[in-house]
């Protein structure tokens, strides 16, 4: 039996002007357990909780119920007070007789009566609580970031920054994502590969960072704090501690046949490649779909010019293992395909292209030297037709398209159309677009100055129909504002392809418990107040793999997530919240219902001995719940057939008898 | 608040702890007043509601339940008002079965903005069961005493 | 907005399925569509207009008839607007008034004869209850 106290403030008159205080304090001292009951002006008040602790240690309590304003106020100042008197603060419930009484009744009466039956119910659940004792579990001061595009080396820097080591792991050769293929950046027409560069070999020099390039994450266990994590280093063939990145071996390698993926398959490179001069590392890699050494054991010319003896073609995939305190996900975008798009023809024509090989055509490091040039026969090209939203807020067909905006297509056409009529002003550029969004700094600035000063283009409608005619492209648009149908003889059309999440982000999404949205971006665990973390503790989001991004707007969330990492990995132990699910093994007849609601992935289950009546063992199937993990909302045990499990805190009888003592 | 000749429903409100007690706190903070016989039950999220929790308030004499969460979409938990949602739809209707009228059960999403919401919501919860009048289709007469 | 032409507009919706809000204003459907340039009102208008309750106009246009319903603003809208459906609704609604000045569905029975053809009677018939 529980030795409860009861503690009525006044809260001045908040409370005292419409609850008869005294009455309450007089009718509770009856309840069962109730030891103790006393009113007080100000209980939340030095003077107010030193009448509690000197109760405590009186009475020998063992319970306390405060009659109070909203535990969302003082709840939080009760457990303190109970936990310095040696009570386990758990054991405190607060009867919230001021926002959800006191405020809302005008007479006394009906006050008083509300407040002695809300009472009661805190006292009755009191009367069932158990002390708790929080979880601890230890912290590995070590991060792991998923993906090296600019949200996952700015992400890496600022957690290395902050003295803990991180690991970077790249699927591709090299560091550097999507903006590594940029030409220019909008607003401001910086080149991307001179904003970018550097941080790469920041990242590459920094003694707080390892990078796991042409490697990927193939196996996720343990929890917040705690992640275990396999990572697989692909053989590339190259000896990466021993390659100088002299590039000897690319140009000597007699197969030039394989497409540059880096030009988006506009050009071709060698079957032993760097992707790109500034590559981190920068460090060759073997092709075995191309490399005939590889798949006839004819060749071998790259080991023979190699002077470092870097060249290996025994190499095998590699397991590495390795524990984590915190995972983030920074697995990117993609372009998504054209081939459902036929009406553009893209297919048909090389001169129809996407925004991304654009952007290859126009950087200086591209296939054509920086030079504007048509695929098809290398001719300038003199008429360019740009089409926005193509597969984006497309809602008529899940194949084909995507129902989002992709938002960073209208910024980066409005840079494409002017930077073409800057350098080449012979040339006609138009756009067709169906609203133009440019909400950000400078953003709609910009986008009037391609129109207004460099003279693009802007047409109100959209494009039905490109049909290749001899070496030309005929486009068939509307013009909504003319009310015309137009018919545009144009050199190149240039696609502004929809956005979807990188392939590899729903596998991760499963190994992680991390969940997604139906067009496979990561949920944030609060759409408004906790964007850069994942609903899943310990797992945080940075970067287009949670939502489409321009740069600015990745950089900032890279640097938010690492804040959180940060926050995380500064601590020697995490406290978890007490009030977690449990379950009752006995009881528990391993269902997988409890498993299949939690949103956490809290609920495992196990294979546990039991010793039955007749003295024999049994091995039964039973839920066990990750307490570091659980966050305590009760999914599982309204789903739990069995009665097994049960919330510390808020357990069915405390519920049943906060009901019963409501309802008397 | 007295309707059919000073006959008071016994109404029970499950609020989940992050949306919709705090709307109801919000209720108090502006005064906005509703009747005294609407008594909170802190949970939470409205998903730890368990049907018999409901089925305990009818049984002792309760006239009417109401479950408040967040808004859908804006659960703390991610997808516990999803769950309240699918398993309370079965559960009143089963309720409704047994003669518990529909209009005596309900699932309001109140924001932890939304004191008026809340306020209103009891309100007019509340005149709904008054009509209704007590119930007795699941009062269990031997809990009285 | 004149409520007669609501009631119509509600019926031209309801008869082609089609939920002309879903628009977005692209302008694709009259991008692509074939017959453009000898229509009086493009595709993309025929959407607007139904939305607005602007039927009159239609009907009385010629537009209705230059529409080739080849499918391909169906097939291409990127939100699945169908504005082919909506054209032939309101070609069905121009085609059922003219019902008016035909027969009477009391007068049926008296035509009925061995030769007349079953298709004939039932098509007679339908155009009365629609």
């Amino acid at each position: 039996m529980q030795r409860i106290g009861v503690f009525v403030c006044w809260c001045g008159s908040n409370i005292a002007g419409t609850v008869d205080v005294e009455a309450v304090s007089e009718a509770l001292k009856s309840e069962p357990g109730v030891v103790f009951s006393t009113n007080y002006q100000y209980m939340c008040s030095q003077a107010g909780q030193d009448i509690i602790k000197n109760a405590i240690a009186e009475h020998k309590l063992t319970g306390i119920v405060v009659c109070s304003c909203s535990p969302r106020m003082h709840e939080a100042t009760f457990r303190k007070t109970a936990a310095a008197a040696g009570l386990n603060p758990y054991m405190v419930e607060i009867a919230n007789i001021r926002e959800q009484c006191s405020w809302i009744h005008k007479d006394m009466a009906t006050g008083t009566e509300k407040a002695i039956i809300l009472g009661k119910a805190a006292v009755a659940k009191v009367n069932l609580n158990a002390p708790l004792t929080p979880g601890e579990s230890p912290v590995t001061k070590r991060a792991l970031v998923i993906g090296g595009g600019i949200a996952g080396i700015q992400t890496a820097l600022d957690i290395a920054d902050a003295g803990f080591p991180v690991d970077i792991v790249e699927t591709k050769p090299t560091i550097g994502g999507k903006m590594a293929q940029l030409d220019k950046t909008f607003p401001t027409l910086d080149c991307a590969a001179c904003i970018l560069t550097p941080k790469m070999v920041d990242v590459a020099q920094h003694e707080n960072i390892r990078i796991f390039s042409y490697s990927e994450v193939v196996e996720v266990g343990g929890f917040v704090g705690n992640f275990d994590v396999k990572i697989k280093k692909k053989a590339r063939y190259v000896k990466e501690d021993v390659c100088t990145g002299c590039g000897i071996c690319t140009e000597k390698c007699p197969m030039k046949k394989a497409p540059n993926e880096f030009n988006m398959g506009m050009d071709n490179r060698p079957a032993v490649y760097i992707p790109f001069a500034q590559a981190v590392p920068k460090v060759a890699t073997i092709d075995p779909n191309y490399c005939n050494m590889l798949k006839n054991g004819k060749c071998g010319l790259c080991a023979k010019v190699c002077t470092a003896g870097a060249i290996d073609y025994t190499q095998k995939d590699e397991i590495i293992e390795e524990k984590y305190g915190a995972i983030v996900a920074a697995t990117g975008f993609n372009p998504i395909s054209m081939d459902k798009f036929d009406e553009y023809a893209y297919n048909q024509s090389k001169d129809v292209i996407t925004s991304l090989e654009f952007e290859r055509l126009t950087n200086a490091a591209g296939p054509t030297a920086g030079k504007l040039l048509r695929p098809s026969d290398g001719e300038h090209p003199h008429t360019i037709v740009f089409v926005q939203c193509v597969g984006s807020r497309c809602a008529a067909c899940a194949e084909k398209g995507k129902e989002y905006c992709s938002k960073i297509c209208c910024m980066y056409t409005a840079k494409h159309a002017m930077l073409t009529r800057d350098k080449y002003p012979d040339t006609d550029v138009y756009v067709f677009y169906i609203d133009v969004r440019t909400p950000g700094k400078s953003f709609d600035e910009f986008y009037r100055r391609a129109v207004e000063e460099y003279g693009v283009h802007y047409i109100k409608g959209m494009v039905g129909k490109v049909s290749p005619e001899g070496n030309k492209l005929m486009v068939q648009a509307s013009d909504l504002l003319a009310n015309k149908q137009l018919h545009i003889e144009a050199d190149l059309v240039v696609l502004a392809a929809a956005i979807e999440p990188d392939k590899s982000a729903r596998p991760l999404a499963t190994m992680l418990t991390a969940s997604m949205d139906t067009n496979d971006f990561f949920t944030e665990a609060h759409p408004k107040l906790r964007p850069v973390e994942s609903p899943t503790a310990g797992v945080f989001l940075s970067g287009t793999c949670q939502g489409p991004k321009d740069i600015p707007e990745t950089v900032s969330q890279a640097s938010a997530a690492a804040a959180k990492v940060i926050g995380l990995l500064a601590k020697d132990k995490l406290t978890g919240n007490p009030c977690v699910a449990h379950s009752d093994e006995l009881m528990c007849n391993g269902c997988s219902s409890c498993e299949r609601v939690c949103p956490y992935g809290a609920i495992t289950y196990v294979d546990k001995e039991f010793r039955m009546p007749d003295r024999t063992t049994a091995i039964r199937r039973v839920a066990s719940v990750n307490t570091a993990v659980c966050q305590g909302c009760g999914a599982c045990t309204v789903a739990c057939p069995s009665g097994a499990m049960d919330l510390n805190g808020f357990k069915n009888a405390q519920i049943m008898a906060e009901v019963d003592a409501i309802c008397k | 608040m007295q309707v059919n000749n000073g006959y008071q429903p016994k109404i029970v409100a499950f609020c989940c702890n992050w949306c919709s007690y705090a709307g109801a706190d919000l209720a108090g903070n502006n005064r906005l007043a509703y009747p005294e016989n609407v008594k909170i039950i802190k949970v939470p999220c409205s998903c730890r509601v368990n049907p018999m929790f409901i089925l305990r308030a009818f049984q002792r004499g309760a006239d009417g339940v109401i479950l408040c969460g967040c808004h859908p979409g804006d659960c703390h938990y991610t997808s516990g008002n999803y769950y309240t949602r699918r398993r309370m739809a079965l559960l009143f209707s089963m309720l409704n079965f047994l003669g518990i009228e529909k209009e005596r059960t309900r699932v309001e999403w109140v924001s932890a903005a939304e004191g008026a919401k809340f306020a209103a919501t009891m309100n007019e919860f509340c005149e709904t069961v008054a009509a209704l009048g007590e119930n007795k289709r699941l009062e269990d007469l031997r809990c009285k005493r | 907005m004149h409520k007669d032409n609501n009631a119509v507009r509600d019926e031209i919706i309801r008869r082609s399925g089609v939920n002309p809000r879903k628009c977005m204003r692209c302008g694709k459907c009259s991008a692509t569509c074939p017959a453009y340039d000898e229509m009086e009102f493009h595709p993309h208008q025929f959407v607007y207009m139904v939305e607005s309750g602007d039927i009159e106009p239609l009907m009385n246009s010629k537009s209705l008839y230059q529409c080739l319903t080849c499918f391909a603003c169906v097939d291409r809208c990127p939100r699945g607007v169908e504005p082919a459906k909506l054209v032939e609704a309101v070609r069905l609604e121009v085609i059922r008034k003219q019902g008016a000045n035909h027969l009477k569905a009391d007068d049926i029975p008296a035509l009925v004869t061995e030769e007349l053809p079953q298709q004939a009677i039932v098509s007679a018939f339908r155009k009365y209850t629609k």
